[in-house]
């Protein structure tokens, strides 16, 4: 695992996953979406005409911390303001977030990431254009910021991380954040170059 | 700017419009120089410097030198101005960065 390159010739920006690596993000990015579309955010109206129309989204703070996270209040001081800008904000955004998770889920299936992972000796390259390296790269943050609000991630916490001893569960899902942080610096890095 | 009616009257004579608003004030919704709105970034501990810098360059196209001194006054003072218009145009940036998973707020600046 050596995270993401960009390819030289084609432009497009490359990895290469082992079959346990894809399957762990594969999960990652379904609970994601699980997440996004448990506390459905706006009401599905069989009416194309009244769901055209249909701007009563939420209008209060999701009260999962880490969908409070992925929508934080645009006002902080104006409750009133904050709640009509979500009502008009939340839906799109849950969706479009959504969207990008699922990418990176077709995106790994398509590489060859069967259904179930059997093969412990599996190889997937994964290719990416830039639109789709940018889907990844913004999943990524959200996968990051879900990990680390159920983690309790703080500024300059790295030593309480470090402390903990290697069968701790709590340590092992702390390394699969660090290293989805690891896939996002390359992705940033392949990119910007 | 709106041409003035007067122009385009079907007759020869053109008059000018007398045009005197009953208010000695302007509210402040239609005052071109009200106070613009800002769009704010706050520091968080899980988004990396390089994506947030890669965030400004991208989305507000930012050069490399004013995304990357953004970016580190997030970090270091905990916030910072990353935008300034309108009320509709600060709530399209803070949109956009929560879409990025940047933590934003708007407000107007003082």
């Amino acid at each position: 695992m050596t995270g993401f390159e960009r390819h030289r010739r084609s432009g497009r920006t490359i990895a290469n996953f082992t079959g346990f690596e894809a399957d762990l993000l594969r999960s990652l990015a379904s609970q994601l979406v699980e997440l996004l579309r448990d506390e459905a955010a706006a009401p599905v109206s069989s009416d194309p005409l009244e769901a055209l129309f249909d701007f009563t989204g939420p209008t209060t703070v999701p009260e999962d911390p880490v969908l409070a996270r992925l929508f934080p209040s645009a006002y902080v001081d104006d409750e009133e303001a904050a709640g009509e800008f979500r009502r008009y904000t939340e839906s799109t955004l849950r969706s479009s977030k959504a969207t990008a998770a699922i990418a990176i889920i077709d995106d790994l299936e398509e590489a060859g990431l069967p259904a179930e992972l059997t093969d412990e000796g599996l190889y997937l390259d994964v290719e990416l254009d830039l639109p789709r390296a940018q889907l990844w790269m913004r999943s990524f943050t959200d996968i990051r910021l879900a990990l680390a609000t159920r983690l309790g991630i703080e500024e300059g916490d790295e030593a309480r991380w470090a402390a903990l001893p290697d069968d701790d569960p709590v340590g092992q899902a702390h390394d699969i954040y660090e290293w989805v942080g690891y896939l996002q610096e390359t992705l940033v890095d392949a990119l910007g170059d | 700017m709106r041409q003035s009616r007067g122009l385009l009257c079907h007759d020869d004579r053109v008059s000018p419009i007398h045009a005197e608003p009953d208010v000695t004030e302007l509210p402040d919704a239609i005052t071109f120089l009200a106070k613009p709105w800002v769009t704010i970034v706050w520091n968080d501990p899980v988004n990396l410097m390089s994506y947030v810098t890669y965030v400004f360059r991208t989305y507000f196209g930012y050069d490399k030198a004013k995304a990357e001194k953004l970016m580190l006054e997030v970090h270091h003072d905990g916030r910072s101005v990353v935008s300034t218009g309108s009320r509709e145009e600060m709530e399209r940036d803070v949109q956009a960065m929560h879409e990025y998973g940047l933590w934003a707020t708007m407000e107007q600046s003082t």
